[in-house]
């Protein structure tokens, strides 16, 4: 667990990360503004595994990206290690670049056909000149081989002689090469079997022990997340609408969203499967086109009431571990008073969500 | 019980491939009754996908080789001429695969291909077929169907869409539903709204589903069996409780150990199952699984290919079974 003198790696402020939608016509004229991360503060504590959890389109690959500066930021801050990344010069940027590194969801397209894994692996070492010269980087690749669990002896082959589990083992060590402080995961295991899953999971947590890593694991496996995460953060329609201890937000869920999410993941235990009470969110997530005011969740929320659509609410202690923050005006209305409706955004709120 | 929906009797199928006949399917029987749930359990590569695209005769004749035999009603699904064969999809049997956006006609509206349907295999006239479209919409809970009959699948969410894949699966009241991975695109919130659905859908009609899938989660909420392959092979079935609870089948006690689970705060490192499973075009001889199986006792794990066996159950009519000469159950 992380220690009580928590050092913040990486921070964000009110980050935003705006799309213009344009016309399809010859104008290009721009149509509209898609919400893709809108407004998140976050931070990300050396050492620890931060697990981002949420549904399709609800930003969470966009924020890991914005924190990396592999999508520019359209507001807010970002810092590393202290150091703003928004603003950095070119010569900044490829230290963040060797000290933050990603793993990507698919381990066949996120590697170069035509380049064997030992080209692959010691690409991060060419662009950074670490350990120059022929015999010290083999010597190297052959070491972060290891470290991820494969033979080194594979150094000379291409990614499609290998299975998904290995690509994706080989993704982790070019990602490892530069001796990052700070690593990614992207959804890297959701194209893995279970079984190589558990081993990929098993391996990124040996990994962050032994380095002293720090990892922001998204993904939409909340089984998976809760099982390598210190702490986790839910996303919501592009804003992280619940943060905290990974026991206490996977047990004492304290925003109703967070609540409908983990009530919809399937446990294989079917005893406990057919007593459990699901609670069925009604209808879609809002397009990040048309976010609704106020609180975003209010549309499909069971749990609505007056303030929600004209207070945006704002993170606020909850529940009883420390540390533990949800934005949601059921544990008292805080945060920036709104104009009431957009036009556009839908507004009915009878009966929004049925239990079974 | 009523006589059975679905009974598959010893399928095996073969596919010829450039590195030689890959052995995909290599005897599985089972039966579905009306109204239950069978879910066929497997990673990439087990068979489970390809043992359902041959009842249907959807794979490619020139390359597959279906032996065995599949009742729907009494009637062989492999041995009927392609005509027949046409007529029992859709009234027979509806399928759902797991991307929605690959099973719909971008070009078409979801009601036209809703219609096709009912018109091939009823004799409504346009206006009633797509009244009853309309209705079918209404029934899977897409919002407004009246105006989403009209609409084209991009303008739909993947749960929608899946919903209207679901409704053109339904269109004509089959006895056997098949969805494969139907669930495995889509966020967890939509799957349970699907999942919900299919059951409602399933006690309303009396329908039969063989629900395959990865995810274990999802087979201890919705199967009433379950069938676990690996190898081509049945190496574990019984009732979902037995199967999930009481595993037998090292394979299966592997897959069940390697799941992260939400319920539980453990900090231990997942069990795993090493290795990787075989290629089919070259099975190991003996039980299908010893090459990773953590438990493989004696020789004759390697030599003979242990037979599905009871290995006990609370009721007589739905036994508990492995293939396995290792399990716990047996005093040997």
């Amino acid at each position: 667990m992380t220690s009580t003198t928590q050092e913040v790696l990486v921070s964000a402020r009110g980050l935003e990360v705006h799309f213009p939608i344009r016309s399809g016509g010859a104008l290009r004229r721009t149509t509209g503004v898609l919400r893709a991360v809108d407004g998140v503060d976050l931070d990300v504590y050396r050492g620890e595994t931060l697990g981002l959890v949420g549904e399709s389109g609800c930003g969470k690959s966009t924020l890991g990206n914005a924190l990396l500066r592999l999508v520019p930021p359209t507001g807010g801050t970002v810092a590393f290690d202290g150091a703003d990344v928004t603003g950095m010069g070119r010569r900044e940027l490829r230290e963040l670049r060797r000290r933050a590194g990603m793993v990507f969801q698919d381990p066949f397209a996120s590697l170069d056909p035509r380049r064997t894994v030992a080209q692959t692996v010691a690409e991060p070492l060419e662009v950074h000149g670490l350990h120059p010269g022929r015999q010290a980087r083999a010597a190297r690749v052959r070491e972060l081989l290891q470290l991820v669990g494969l033979d080194p002896g594979v150094a000379a082959r291409y990614p499609h002689e290998f299975s998904g589990g290995q690509r994706q083992r080989v993704g982790i060590a070019r990602a490892l090469a530069g001796e990052p402080d700070f690593l990614v995961c992207d959804e890297a295991i959701a194209s893995l079997d279970v079984s190589v899953q558990a081993q990929v999971l098993n391996l990124l947590r040996r990994l962050q022990r032994q380095l002293g890593l720090t990892l922001l694991f998204i993904s939409h496996d909340l089984s998976a997340v809760r099982h390598v995460s210190d702490r986790i953060a839910v996303m919501y329609l592009g804003r992280v609408v619940e943060v905290g201890p990974a026991a206490a937000v996977a047990a004492e869920p304290q925003m109703p969203y967070t609540r409908a999410l983990l009530s919809a993941v399937p446990l294989p235990h079917p005893r406990l499967e057919r007593s459990r009470q699901r609670i069925v969110l009604r209808g879609d997530v809002p397009s990040p086109s048309r976010v609704p005011s106020g609180c975003r969740f209010r549309t499909r929320c069971p749990d609505v009431f007056e303030p929600c659509p004209d207070v945006d609410p704002a993170l606020q202690p909850v529940g009883s571990a420390p540390g533990h923050v949800a934005a949601c005006h059921l544990h008292g209305v805080v945060g920036t008073p709104v104009e009431r409706e957009r036009p556009d955004a839908p507004v009915d709120a009878g009966d929004p969500a049925a239990r079974r | 019980m009523t006589a059975p929906v679905l009974e598959v009797e010893d399928l095996r199928v073969d596919l010829r491939t450039p590195r030689g006949t890959a052995h995909v399917v290599n005897g599985l029987s089972y039966t579905v009754g009306a109204g239950e749930t069978v879910a066929v359990v497997g990673e990439s590569g087990s068979g489970k996908s390809v043992s359902v695209l041959a009842l249907l005769g959807l794979l490619p004749a020139r390359t597959a080789t279906v032996t065995g035999r599949a009742l729907l009603g009494g009637e062989d699904l492999l041995t009927m001429s392609p005509e027949r064969l046409r007529q029992v999809r859709g009234p027979g049997v509806g399928m759902v695969f797991q991307d929605p956006m690959t099973s719909l006609n971008p070009v078409l509206t979801v009601g036209r291909q809703l219609t096709e349907g009912l018109r091939a295999h009823g004799s409504l006239s346009r206006a009633a077929a797509r009244a009853r479209a309309v209705e079918l919409l209404g029934e899977v809970g897409l919002p407004d169907p009246g105006r989403a009959v009209d609409r084209y699948p991009h303008e739909l969410s993947g749960g929608m869409r899946q919903r209207v894949v679901i409704a053109i699966a339904l269109a004509n009241s089959p006895s056997l539903l098949i969805a494969d991975e139907a669930t495995t695109a889509l966020d967890v919130t939509v799957q349970a709204q699907i999942l919900d659905l299919v059951e409602r859908l399933q006690t309303e009609h009396g329908t039969g589903v063989v629900w395959i899938t990865h995810d274990l989660g999802v087979v201890a909420g919705t199967a009433d069996r379950v069938l676990v392959m690996y190898g081509g092979r049945c190496v574990e079935d019984g009732t979902v409780d037995d199967v999930l609870e009481r595993p037998e089948h090292p394979y299966t006690r592997g897959l069940l150990g390697a799941l992260p689970d939400l319920a539980t705060d453990d900090d231990a490192d997942l069990a795993t199952i090493p290795g990787t499973p075989p290629p089919p075009t070259d099975l190991p001889a003996g039980c299908v699984f010893w090459p990773r199986c953590p438990v493989r006792g004696d020789a004759r794990c390697e030599t003979e290919q242990p037979p599905l066996a009871v290995v006990g159950s609370a009721r007589a009519d739905l036994p508990h079974r492995a293939a396995t000469w290792c399990a716990e159950g047996e005093a040997s």
